[in-house]
């Protein structure tokens, strides 16, 4: 990218904020951007791969349906049946969407040619955490009626009442800040951190396979970091995706639940 | 930092990484969505319906295996239960027969018995009479030959007939006399 072309007659130039930025690819519009792309690419890979491993629905499954199933079946017992609990069936779909959703496009930071995670671009992290948002808050109000909603948060039942002035304050301002603001954070810092560690590993490597001697040899050190990074950051991609899930998951079956 | 190397880089650098784009914003929001529709409507019904599917298989399953041992059971049951019905039934058929059996030897021995002592008292009349039969005509003859030798040894005619029965009564007693005295 245009930081390489710079470096090469000015010494080592760290990667930046500004490798996240991306022009459009044709045109002037927003939209034609390289992560725009890949958002939509990872949709159509999710729902070719789902729908076509679904589609038999056999009872003796193929290798595809089975690896299909697995990723369901993951989602609906880890994150729906344990969190949720009886009433987890409505927000599967929801939950299945935003499990694939979140790992395919964190994975796309590993994966070879595209090599950039999504979700290090701080819009698409908010917009699933609007989701999100909004369905817990949608299912409370259904769930418990507005105005006892809003007592609940303002109120917590069985608090000594000098206790409301501080926790007031702190609950409305968990329901309706903290809890958006951390999902949508989380995951991008992550992705963001993970990706500008691989880019510093595989950037100073190339720096200095093109400097002296001992430095070539170097650059061998640096690169075998960059791949064992890469192994963590799978791990870490997918840890992501499944806590963006649970937590999800979380508030909603705290939207269900009558305690608080 | 890179501004004054790249035209581009410093285009760019004007945005910070944590400021959202409206752009992408909406575009998340459109993607997920479109996503969300399709694994709701195509994937989400199809994998419940397998996994329902298999749990029913593997119920049904279940249950017929337990129903077929349950059959088998009862099958076993009923057949231990024939065979100590039959078990008994011999036995029991055994034990008639054995009694059966002692009963008809008692009886033959007793009907053997009862053969033996009526020969044996049969053949006990017969001696009796014949020996009866023997000492009356040894009795007759005896006192016809006694009186002929008598008549002859002392030449007395001795053709009356009662006198006759009288010296023979005599004579008898004196005999039966003489052998009691020899005991």
């Amino acid at each position: 990218m245009s930081v390489l072309l710079a470096k090469a007659e000015s010494g080592f130039t760290p990667p930046s904020a500004a490798d996240f930025e991306f022009q459009p690819i044709f045109g002037h519009s927003i939209y034609f951007t390289k992560p725009v792309f890949m958002v939509f690419l990872s949709v159509i890979v999710i729902s070719v791969f789902f729908i076509t491993s679904a589609r038999k629905a056999a009872i003796v499954p193929s290798r595809m349906q089975f690896a299909g199933e697995s990723v369901y079946g993951f989602v609906r017992k880890t994150i729906g049946e344990e969190v949720i609990g009886p009433e987890f069936m409505r927000f599967m779909p929801f939950l299945f969407s935003i499990f694939t959703f979140v790992l395919v496009n964190n994975l796309f930071g590993i994966f070879p040619l595209l090599q950039f995670p999504t979700m290090s671009r701080i819009g698409f992290p908010i917009s699933i955490t609007i989701c999100t948002y909004l369905v817990y808050h949608f299912v409370s109000v259904k769930h418990k009626g507005l105005l006892p909603y809003l007592k609940e948060i303002c109120f917590m039942p069985g608090i000594p009442k000098p206790v409301y002035l501080i926790l007031t304050p702190v609950e409305i301002a968990t329901y309706f800040i903290t809890r958006p603001l951390t999902l949508a954070m989380r995951l991008f810092a992550n992705m963001f951190a993970g990706h500008l560690l691989l880019l510093i590993f595989t950037l100073g490597g190339e720096y200095l396979l093109h400097s002296g001697l001992i430095f070539k040899f170097m650059s061998i050190f640096s690169f075998g970091f960059a791949i064992g990074l890469t192994f963590f950051e799978f791990g870490i991609q997918c840890l992501q995706a499944y806590i963006f899930t649970l937590l999800s998951a979380l508030y909603i079956a705290g939207a269900l639940s009558d305690e608080h | 930092m890179n501004k004054s190397f790249s035209i581009l880089a410093a285009a760019e650098g004007a945005h910070s990484p944590v400021v959202p784009q409206p752009a992408e914003i909406i575009v998340g929001l459109v993607a997920f969505t479109i996503l969300f529709l399709l694994l709701r409507a195509k994937a989400v019904p199809k994998f419940e319906a397998a996994y329902k599917a298999r749990t029913d298989a593997i119920q049904g399953g279940m249950e017929r295996a337990e129903k077929a041992q349950l059959e088998a059971e009862n099958a076993l049951r009923s057949y231990t239960a024939q065979l100590a019905e039959a078990r008994g039934e011999s036995q029991k058929l055994r034990e008639e027969a054995r009694v059966e059996g002692a009963e008809i030897i008692e009886q033959m021995r007793a009907t053997a018995q009862e053969e033996a002592s009526r020969i044996t008292a049969a053949a006990r009349a017969a001696i009796e009479a014949e020996r009866q039969q023997a000492l009356n005509s040894l009795v007759s003859e005896v006192g016809s030959i006694a009186t002929a030798l008598a008549s002859k040894i002392v030449g007395e005619s001795l053709d009356d007939q009662v006198r006759q029965s009288r010296v023979v009564e005599r004579f008898l007693s004196d005999l039966e006399s003489n052998s009691e005295a020899k005991k």
